[in-house]
């Protein structure tokens, strides 16, 4: 898992900030394939929102109906309180940084970035002055004078990006702007639109396939799943409380351990511990960091099982193991790499660990 | 990568073609502009200036050279007029009639140039439609005789007749523009007429220039239409040519006027490609 860098907000914690974008039931369909099934989210005033979703599930088809390129079936969008979803693109206060940047071929770096500005009839002086300052900001200043075909790719991003932020938009819209870039720079470019974010205090609406990146940016997730939420809340929230199979298994590593609850008892294979949960089915999200080698003598509350080494995957700092229980069962625990231990494993986890998960099955089969 | 003899095989065919029927025929033509006419004649071959002399010292030669430019010019624009609002209409605005429309703008390459040419002569006649027409609804009494053997008849078949030239590469150039550039001119705040003047058009003048040269160096060295159309004042510098190479049998002057057009059109491609490259931002 990459490093998360979260904000100061802890999971749970009621956001008072006020909503500056609130999307309400909007769906949409091209032909008879529907694309978005009502979708409502709010986004606060200097957000960093991320839409998580793989290919198809509408991420891109959502911020593009926020932009004003595409029109929405129904529902409507408010921003500020005002209806937003009428307005043609070039009447909004909302600007976009396209996936392949959209730079104007025609006109230099500079005159890129002052493009909305000379639009907008903003004076001589205060164009030139904001312009040079939006460089600067993205370090651009010494690549003015250049045709974007002559900057890399990295640096057409970041034209793309004052190009975008010079107007001083009340929401920033970023269509998968890294993907086209290599694994480092990306790496680099999260870290640094993340805190141009911070610096700017204005709202992002970010669209990725990417979770890792999701997690690293983010505020909050907004995770797509053909065409409807599937969860919205923080990387740290949607990480270790996962409301549905699919979230946990889109988001990390996870086993999935079906069982069933009677008297306040869950028996799952061979394993049973102790849950508030009425009787019934069940299926639980199990981190793999969160199986550990049993310390010491059984005691404690923790659920202890034994379990056969199978494989291990080597990922640097972390390994990931997978055991396989007698009774068939395998699960995924990830250990620090320099651990040697090989044959049969003592293991346990803490109850409190197993998150009940909404099955997602229903949804797959739907389609 | 291939044999040399494989490759010689492919280029020597087309090679000889054009050594034979295209530099052959113009080292003949740049040979007999310096030749001249007998008395009795007969081609002389002695070398002689004279018929470079003569393009510039009789009046005619010279005025018909700017009337031919003045109609071509005319026609460039009238083409680009018409070529390139089409033109962005069936790239932006037509749907998914595209291709339908497209290929109503083709087909009329498909008919005779001489059959486009007569079918404006029955149109603007005496006792063409048109006059028939004005005269059934009393707008004239007698027929408008300005419409047939004029330069306005020769500028408008011409106009006809290379339109689709110029539409082309303006369609061309309009189809290769990303679409992101729009939305991206758009989301930036410019509404549509911004668009097409900052974005759009900008990106379009390899297409314009191109369509330009077409329908310009085309027509100016067009002889059916003036022939057909033009009437006496409507001659241009391709019928004075030909008449060169016919009855006056002055084969020399002609290709003296010929090798000036020659000039004249390369130096102008030239320029075209020039600009073009200059427009041009991949």
């Amino acid at each position: 898992m990459a490093s998360v860098i979260q904000p100061e907000i802890a999971p749970g914690t009621v956001r008072t900030v006020p909503s500056l974008l609130s999307i309400h039931e909007v769906a949409k369909s091209f032909g008879p394939t529907p694309v978005l099934r009502n979708i409502s989210l709010d986004i606060a005033e200097g957000e960093f929102l991320t839409i998580l979703g793989e290919s198809g599930s509408g991420k891109t088809t959502l911020l593009r109906i926020i932009g004003g390129f595409e029109t929405a079936d129904s529902g409507k969008i408010l921003m500020g309180g005002e209806r937003l979803d009428p307005l043609p693109p070039y009447r909004r206060r909302v600007n976009t940084v396209f996936q392949h940047y959209a730079l104007f071929p025609h006109l230099t770096v500079e005159e890129n970035v002052g493009y909305g500005l000379r639009v907008a009839k903003v004076s001589r002086e205060e164009l030139a002055s904001r312009v040079e300052q939006a460089l600067a900001m993205v370090k651009m200043t010494a690549y003015a004078g250049s045709k974007p075909s002559k900057i890399s790719g990295g640096q057409q991003q970041r034209v793309a990006l004052a190009r975008a932020l010079v107007n001083r938009p009340q929401l920033l819209l970023l269509d998968e702007p890294l993907s086209a870039l290599d694994a480092n720079l990306r790496r680099q470019m999260q870290v640094e639109l993340k805190s141009l974010q911070r610096e700017v205090g204005i709202s992002f609406v970010f669209v990725t396939h990417d979770q890792d990146e999701a997690m690293v940016m983010s505020d909050r997730i907004a995770l797509l799943r053909l065409g409807e939420l599937e969860q919205v809340a923080s990387p740290r929230e949607i990480y270790s409380r996962p409301a549905t199979a699919y979230t946990a298994q889109f988001i990390g590593h996870t086993n999935l351990l079906r069982g069933e609850v009677k008297g306040g008892i869950v028996r799952c294979h061979s394993l049973s511990w102790r849950v508030d949960l009425p009787d019934g089915p069940v299926l639980f999200s199990l981190r793999p960091e969160n199986i550990r080698f049993a310390a010491g003598p059984l005691g404690s509350n923790a659920v202890h099982f034994r379990a056969r080494l199978r494989t291990r995957i080597f990922h640097g700092a972390t390994e990931l193991l997978q055991a396989e229980c007698a009774d068939g069962l395998v699960l995924s625990l990830r250990t620090a790499s320099y651990d040697n231990r090989h044959g049969d494993l003592d293991l346990e986890f803490a109850p409190a660990d197993a998150i009940p998960v909404r099955d997602s099955d229903d949804l797959k089969n739907r389609n | 990568m291939f044999s040399r003899a494989y490759r010689a095989a492919i280029t020597i065919p087309p090679l000889l073609w054009v050594a034979l029927f295209l530099l052959l025929p113009y080292a003949l033509l740049f040979c007999y502009s310096f030749w001249s006419v007998s008395p009795a004649q007969m081609i002389v071959r002695s070398w002689t200036l004279n018929n470079y002399r003569e393009l510039f010292r009789v009046n005619v030669y010279l005025q018909t050279l700017f009337r031919s430019m003045w109609i071509a010019a005319r026609v460039t624009i009238f083409s680009l007029l018409l070529g390139y609002p089409l033109a962005y209409y069936l790239s932006f605005g037509a749907g998914v009639k595209k291709d339908f429309l497209y290929q109503l703008v083709i087909i009329p390459l498909w008919v005779s140039y001489l059959v486009r040419a007569y079918a404006w002569k029955t149109i603007l006649g005496s006792d063409g439609v048109l006059n028939t027409l004005l005269q059934y609804v009393h707008l004239t009494s007698h027929p408008l005789n300005f419409l047939l053997y004029s330069p306005f008849a020769v500028v408008l078949t011409l106009t006809h007749i290379y339109t689709p030239f110029a539409f082309l590469p303006i369609y061309a150039a309009l189809e290769h523009i990303p679409r992101n550039l729009i939305e991206a001119s758009h989301d930036l705040g410019a509404p549509p007429l911004q668009t097409f003047r900052r974005v759009i058009l900008p990106l379009s003048i390899p297409g314009v220039l191109a369509g330009a040269t077409f329908a310009f160096v085309l027509s100016l060295g067009d002889f059916l239409a003036p022939l057909l159309l033009g009437g006496p004042s409507g001659i241009m510098i391709s019928n004075i040519v030909v008449s060169l190479f016919g009855a006056a049998y002055n084969w020399p002057l002609g290709a003296a006027i010929s090798f000036g057009m020659l000039v004249l059109v390369i130096g102008l491609l030239f320029l075209s490609e020039r600009l073009e490259k200059k427009w041009s931002f991949r």
